[in-house]
C-alpha cells in the first residue's frame, strides 16, 4: 500500500508528459488526487506494511502529514482543472507591469504537480534519514518549474532564488546526515542504520557532539525549506509569483514536509536526552520568524505576500510549540493541520481575487463583499480562521501551545508565552486591516466580469469547513495520532 | 667552524654569476639562438668594475650607499645559506628570520636610493617593487614556518639536515606546496617572468630594472653581483627542501650545486613557455604563492 | 593514505584556484577536475575493502561531475553567450585571503568535534568543511547564475567529501538518490540560466531584484 501511494502519482506524472489531449491530462490529473486521497483514507484504516526493510513505514507523524498533502492536493486539483481552463489561451497580460507573457506547457504543469505529489508523499513515508533528504530535495525539484508557471521575469527570479536558497539549504541537510552517520557508530561495533526506530532505539549510544551538530545542520537545511526566519527569504518571492494554486501546495504542503524532516530530528534528539538543546533553537527561531511575520505583515501592500509572511508566521508558531515539549507539540501538530487547511484555502481564494481584480496590491481591492459575495464572504472566513479566532480550530492549537508555554511554570516560559501572545496581537492587528480593507467599502475601478464558478468555490469551502470542524470537535481518531507524535516529542522542559 | 662550512659560501660567490648565464642559453635555446656566451655575465661585472660612476648633483649619499649596503646585506645572507646538506657558515637557531631581514634590507636599500634620484620612473619601479615584495614576504616567511613545523629545527642548515625522504613520504603534499610557493617567491623577488621582465626596454613596464638606471660603473657590478647572489640563494633554498641526501658528503654537495643550476634551468624555461602577466594580476599570483604557503602550514600543523 | 592526501590537496587548491579565477570557462573547468579528482576519492580512501559499490560510486562520479556537468554549462554559457568575466562582488584577491582564513576555521573546527578512528585521512573533515564553506562564499560573492551554480557544485562536493571519506555507512540506494537529485538540480539550474538570460539579456542575479519588500 505504501508503495501504491508513491507509485501512483510517480506514474501519472510520467503518464501526463506523454498524453495528448489537455483533457485527458487534467482527467488524470483528478484520478490521481483522488486515487491518492482514497488511499490515504485507506491507511487510516489498516495500518500499511513497512516496505524495503523498514525504510519505508507510515507511522502516526507521517499518516498526519499524509493527510495534510492528500486533502490538500485533492482540493488543488479541483481548483486546477477551472484554472487551467482559464488559463489555457496562451497570451496574457502582465497584470503588473502589462507585458505579453506566454504560460509554461500544461503537459510540464501537471506532470511536475504529480511528481511533486509522489515527492511528498515520499517524505511522508520515509524512515531512512538519506531517502528522506533525497525525497525533501526532490520536492525542491519538482516544484521549481511550477512556480515558473507565468514565463515572465518576476517568476523567473523567484523561480532562481528558490532554487538556489533551498538547495544550498538542504545540502546541508545532507551534511547534517552525514554528521548523525557519524554520530551512530561505535568503535568496535557495527554501525546504527540512519533508520528512525533504531537511532531513537539506540539513542543513549549516539555520540553527543556529533548529534548536536547534526541537529544544527538540520535546523539551517530543513528551516530554510520550512521557512523560519532568517533563513525565509526565497519564501514571499516564490509564494507570491507563483500561480494561487501552487501557492496553496507550496504553503500548506511543502513547508510541512520540511517541519516533519525537523521532526524526524527532534524525535532523536529527544530520545538521547537532549530534549532542551534542541528545545532553545526551536523557540528561538521560532521567535524570530513570529517577529518577521509580524513586521513584514505590518504595511504589508500585496496580498499575497501578505500570505506568504502569515506562513513564515505560523511556521513559527508551530516552531515554538515543539520547543516547549510535549504538551506544545501537540499544539504545533494541530496547528499544522490547521494552519495548511487555512492558508490552501486563502491563497486559493486569492487566485479567485487576482483572476477578478487583475492586481495584488491590497489597497486597490475594495469591495470584495458586493463584487463576488462567495468570495467575499470566504475571504473574511479564512482571515478569521488564519488569525486564530475561535470557534475556528487554528483558535484551540495557538491556545493550546500558550497554555503550554504557561504550564512550563518558570520565568522563561512566562516570558515565551507574553512574548508569543504580543506578537500574534500585532499581526491580529496588520491583518485585520488588510482583509476588511479588501472586503468592505465600494470597488474603485472596473472588475472583470463573470460570477465565481463551483470550481472556484467549492475548494476552499470544504477547506474552510474542515478548520471549522476541528475548532468544534477534534475526532478520536485524529486526537489520538497527535497524542503518539506528541508523545515521542516529549521529554524536554 | 671548520673548513668545510665555508665551501657553500664559496661555491656562493663564484658560481652565482653562472646562474643568470645558464638561463640565458636556456632561453636562447627556446629560441632557437645561439645565445650570448655562458660567463656572460662575469665579462660585464669585470668591464663594469674597470670603469667610473657618473653621480647626478640631485642625489645625496644614500645614492652611493644603496648598492654596497645591498652587496654587504647580500653577502651576509649567503653566509647563512647552507647548500644541500653541507651546512652553511653561520648557523644559529631562527637564522632564516635573519635571512629574509637581509633580503629585505637588500631591497630598502636599492628602494631608498632609487627614490633619491627624484626620477618620476624610479619612483614608480620603487613603489611597485615595495607592493609586490609586501606580497611574497609572507609566503616566504609562511613556508619557511611550516619547514620549522615540519622539521622541528629553527636553523636553515640544521632544517636542510632533517629534511629526507620519509618527510617526503609522510608530508609529500605540504613540502610540494612550500616548493611552488618558493618557486614563485623566487620567481618574483629575482624579477623573472611572469612577474617582470629583465629584458625589457620599457621603463614604464619595468619593476626591478627601473629602480637601477642611474646607476653605473662599480656601484652597478655590485648591484647585478648581489642580483646573483640573491638568486643563487633562493635556489639555494628550493634546492635544500627538495633534494634527498645520499650518505656521501661529497655527492650531496655536487648533487646540490647540480640542482641549483638545475633550478635555473626551470626558471629559464618558465621564461621562454610564458609571457609576462598583466601588472593587474600580478598581485594575485603572489597572494596565490601566499596561500599555497598557507595551506601548507595549515596541513603541516594538523598532520603532527 | 597518501593517495588520499594528495586527492585533497588537490581539492583545496581548485577551491583556491576557482576563488582566484576571472574566467567562467576556466571555473567550470577547474570544477570539473575537482569532480573527477573526487570520483577517486572511494576507491584511495577506501582502498582495503574496494567493492563494486565504491567503483561505481567512482564512475559515477566521474561521468557526471567531470563530463555531463560541464558539459551542460558550457552549453548553457555558450547559448546564453554570456561574457567571459565572472565579475565578483569581492575582487579576486579579497576571494583568495578569505578562502585562506575559511580553511584554517575549518582546520580549527575539526579540532572540536571527535573523529571516527576509522578514517582515511586527517585532513578528510578539514577540507570537506573547506569546500562547503568555499562553495557558500562563491554563491554569495559572485553576479553570474552560473558561477553560483558552481558554488552550489563546490558545496555539494564538500559535503560529498565528508561522505564518503568519514560517515561510514549509507548505502547505495541513498547514494544513487543524492546522485540523481544534484543531476537534477544542475539540470534545472541550467535551464532556469537559459531563461533567465533569454529574459533579462544577461545572467547577473544582482539585477534580479524586482521583489523584494
Amino acid at each position: 500500500m505504501i508503495l501504491a501511494l508513491l507509485i501512483v502519482p510517480a506514474l501519472a506524472g510520467l503518464a501526463a508528459f506523454a498524453l495528448p489531449g489537455a483533457a485527458l491530462r487534467r482527467g488524470l490529473l483528478l484520478v490521481t488526487a483522488l486515487a491518492h486521497a482514497a488511499l490515504t483514507a485507506a491507511c487510516w484504516k489498516w495500518t500499511p506494511a513497512p516496505a524495503l526493510g523498514g525504510w519505508l513505514k507510515l507511522d502516526a507523524a507521517g499518516l498526519l502529514f499524509l493527510s495534510i498533502i492528500s486533502v490538500l492536493f485533492l482540493a488543488a486539483a479541483f481548483y486546477a482543472m477551472g484554472y487551467l481552463v482559464q488559463e489555457a489561451n496562451k497570451h496574457t497580460t502582465d497584470i503588473e507591469e502589462g507585458f505579453l507573457f506566454d504560460n509554461a506547457p500544461e503537459t510540464v504543469f501537471i506532470g511536475c504537480l504529480l511528481l511533486f505529489l509522489a515527492a511528498m508523499s515520499l517524505v511522508t513515508v520515509s524512515q531512512h534519514f538519506g531517502l528522506l533528504w533525497v525525497a525533501i530535495e526532490a520536492t525542491t525539484l519538482t516544484s521549481a518549474p511550477l512556480i515558473y508557471f507565468h514565463k515572465h521575469h518576476r517568476s523567473l527570479e523567484a523561480t532562481w532564488k528558490y532554487l538556489l536558497i533551498c538547495s544550498v539549504g538542504i545540502a546541508l541537510a545532507l551534511l547534517a546526515n552525514f554528521f548523525l552517520g557519524i554520530a551512530a557508530t561505535q568503535p568496535g561495533v557495527d554501525a546504527y542504520p540512519l533508520v528512525l526506530s533504531e537511532l531513537v532505539a539506540h539513542a543513549r549510544d549516539l555520540q553527543v557532539p556529533w548529534l548536536k551538530a547534526a541537529c544544527l545542520l538540520f535546523f539551517v537545511g530543513y528551516g530554510t525549506k520550512m521557512g523560519l526566519a532568517p533563513l525565509h527569504t526565497w519564501l514571499p518571492d516564490a509564494h507570491s509569483e507563483a500561480p494561487s494554486v501552487v501557492s496553496a501546495l507550496l504553503s500548506g504542503a511543502v513547508l510541512n514536509c520540511a517541519f516533519l524532516g525537523l521532526l524526524r530530528a527532534q524525535q532523536v534528539c529527544v530520545a538521547a536526552g537532549l530534549g532542551n538543546f534542541g528545545r532553545d533553537v526551536w523557540i528561538a527561531l521560532g521567535l524570530t520568524s513570529l517577529v518577521i511575520g509580524a513586521v513584514f505583515i505590518l504595511g504589508q501592500t500585496d496580498y499575497k505576500r501578505l500570505l506568504a509572511y502569515s506562513s513564515v508566521e505560523n511556521m513559527g508558531i508551530m516552531a515554538v510549540g515543539v520547543g516547549l515539549g510535549s504538551a506544545g507539540a501537540f499544539g504545533a501538530l494541530f496547528h499544522a493541520v490547521n494552519h495548511s487547511l487555512a492558508k490552501a484555502m486563502l491563497f486559493l481564494l486569492s487566485g479567485n481575487i487576482l483572476a477578478r481584480y487583475r492586481t495584488k496590491t491590497i489597497a486597490q481591492v475594495k469591495g470584495l463583499l458586493g463584487a463576488a459575495p462567495a468570495t467575499g464572504l470566504l475571504w473574511v472566513a479564512g482571515f478569521l480562521a488564519i488569525t486564530g479566532t475561535p470557534p475556528f480550530g487554528t483558535f484551540t492549537s495557538k491556545l493550546l501551545i500558550l497554555k503550554a508555554a504557561f504550564d512550563t511554570g518558570q520565568p522563561w516560559g512566562m516570558w515565551v508565552g507574553v512574548v508569543f501572545l504580543g506578537l500574534l496581537a500585532v499581526i491580529f492587528i496588520g491583518m485585520t486591516t488588510a482583509f476588511l480593507g479588501m472586503a468592505q467599502g465600494e470597488p474603485e475601478k472596473p472588475i472583470g466580469p463573470g460570477r465565481d464558478r463551483v470550481w472556484q468555490i467549492a475548494p476552499p469551502v470544504v477547506l474552510g469547513l474542515l478548520v471549522l470542524w476541528l475548532g468544534l470537535a477534534v475526532p478520536e481518531s485524529l486526537d489520538n495520532v497527535l497524542r503518539e507524535i506528541a508523545r515521542t516529542l516529549g521529554g524536554a522542559t | 667552524m671548520n673548513a668545510i662550512s665555508f665551501i657553500p659560501l664559496l661555491l656562493a660567490l663564484t658560481l652565482s654569476p653562472l646562474l643568470l648565464g645558464v638561463i640565458n642559453r636556456t632561453k636562447a635555446f627556446f629560441a632557437g639562438r645561439h645565445g650570448q656566451p655562458l660567463l656572460q655575465t662575469y665579462f660585464d661585472l669585470w668591464k663594469l668594475l674597470q670603469k667610473g660612476a657618473v653621480y647626478s648633483r640631485t642625489t645625496t649619499w644614500l645614492f652611493r650607499a644603496g648598492p654596497m649596503i645591498g652587496l654587504a646585506a647580500a653577502l651576509t645572507a649567503t653566509l647563512l645559506m647552507p647548500l644541500g646538506k653541507c651546512p652553511a657558515s653561520l648557523a644559529f637557531p631562527a637564522d632564516f628570520l635573519l635571512f629574509a631581514g637581509l633580503l629585505g634590507l637588500m631591497r630598502f636599500f636599492t628602494v631608498v636610493a632609487a627614490l633619491d634620484t627624484g626620477s618620476s620612473f624610479e619612483g614608480m619601479g620603487a613603489s611597485r617593487e615595495v607592493f609586490f615584495s609586501a606580497l611574497t614576504e609572507p609566503a616566504l616567511f609562511v613556508a619557511l614556518a611550516t619547514l620549522v613545523r615540519e622539521t622541528g629545527q629553527l636553523s636553515l642548515s640544521t632544517m636542510f639536515g632533517q629534511v629526507s625522504n620519509a618527510h617526503w613520504l609522510h608530508s609529500g603534499p605540504a613540502l610540494g606546496l612550500v616548493v611552488l610557493a618558493l618557486m614563485i617567491v623566487l620567481l618574483a623577488e629575482n624579477s623573472r617572468i611572469p612577474v617582470d621582465d629583465p629584458n625589457t626596454h620599457l621603463e614604464l613596464t619595468m619593476i626591478h630594472e627601473v629602480m637601477v638606471l642611474d646607476h653605473g660603473g662599480p656601484d652597478l657590478a655590485f648591484i647585478f653581483y648581489s642580483a646573483a647572489l640573491k638568486l643563487w640563494l633562493l635556489s639555494a633554498l628550493v634546492v635544500g627542501i627538495v633534494l634527498p641526501g645520499t650518505g656521501d658528503p661529497r655527492l650531496n654537495l655536487l648533487l646540490a650545486v647540480g640542482a641549483v643550476f638545475g633550478v635555473a634551468v626551470i626558471v629559464g624555461v618558465i621564461e621562454s613557455v610564458m609571457a609576462r602577466l598583466r601588472l593587474m594580476i600580478v598581485p594575485q599570483l603572489l597572494v596565490g604563492a601566499g596561500a599555497l604557503a598557507a595551506t601548507a602550514f595549515l596541513l603541516a600543523l594538523k598532520l603532527n | 593514505m597518501q593517495g588520499t592526501n594528495i586527492i585533497l590537496v588537490l581539492v583545496v587548491l581548485t577551491n583556491l584556484k576557482l576563488l582566484g579565477s576571472s574566467r567562467v570557462g576556466s571555473s567550470i573547468r577547474v570544477v570539473a577536475a575537482q569532480g573527477v579528482v573526487l570520483g577517486l576519492l572511494p576507491i584511495l580512501a577506501h582502498a582495503h575493502e574496494i567493492s563494486w559499490r565504491y567503483a561505481g560510486l567512482a564512475v559515477g562520479t566521474v561521468a557526471l561531475k567531470g563530463i555531463v556537468f560541464p558539459w551542460f554549462l558550457f552549453r548553457a554559457v555558450r547559448e546564453a553567450e554570456v561574457a567571459r568575466e565572472i565579475e565578483p562582488f569581492v575582487g579576486y584577491v579579497a576571494s583568495l585571503l578569505a578562502g585562506v582564513s575559511i580553511l584554517a576555521v575549518s582546520f580549527w573546527m575539526c579540532t572540536r568535534l571527535p573523529m571516527p578512528e576509522a578514517i582515511a585521512s586527517a585532513w578528510l573533515a578539514p577540507v570537506a568543511i573547506f569546500s562547503i564553506f568555499a562553495g557558500l562564499f562563491l554563491i554569495v560573492s559572485r553576479k553570474r547564475a552560473v558561477s553560483q551554480v558552481l558554488g552550489f557544485l563546490v558545496l555539494e562536493n564538500g559535503v560529498y567529501t565528508f561522505g564518503v571519506g568519514v560517515a561510514p555507512q549509507a548505502s547505495l540506494l541513498v547514494e544513487a538518490g543524492v546522485l540523481l537529485d544534484v543531476f537534477v538540480a544542475v539540470f534545472v539550474m541550467g535551464i532556469t540560466i537559459f531563461h533567465i538570460n533569454r529574459e533579462f539579456d544577461h545572467i547577473d542575479t544582482d539585477r534580479l531584484s524586482s521583489l523584494k519588500d
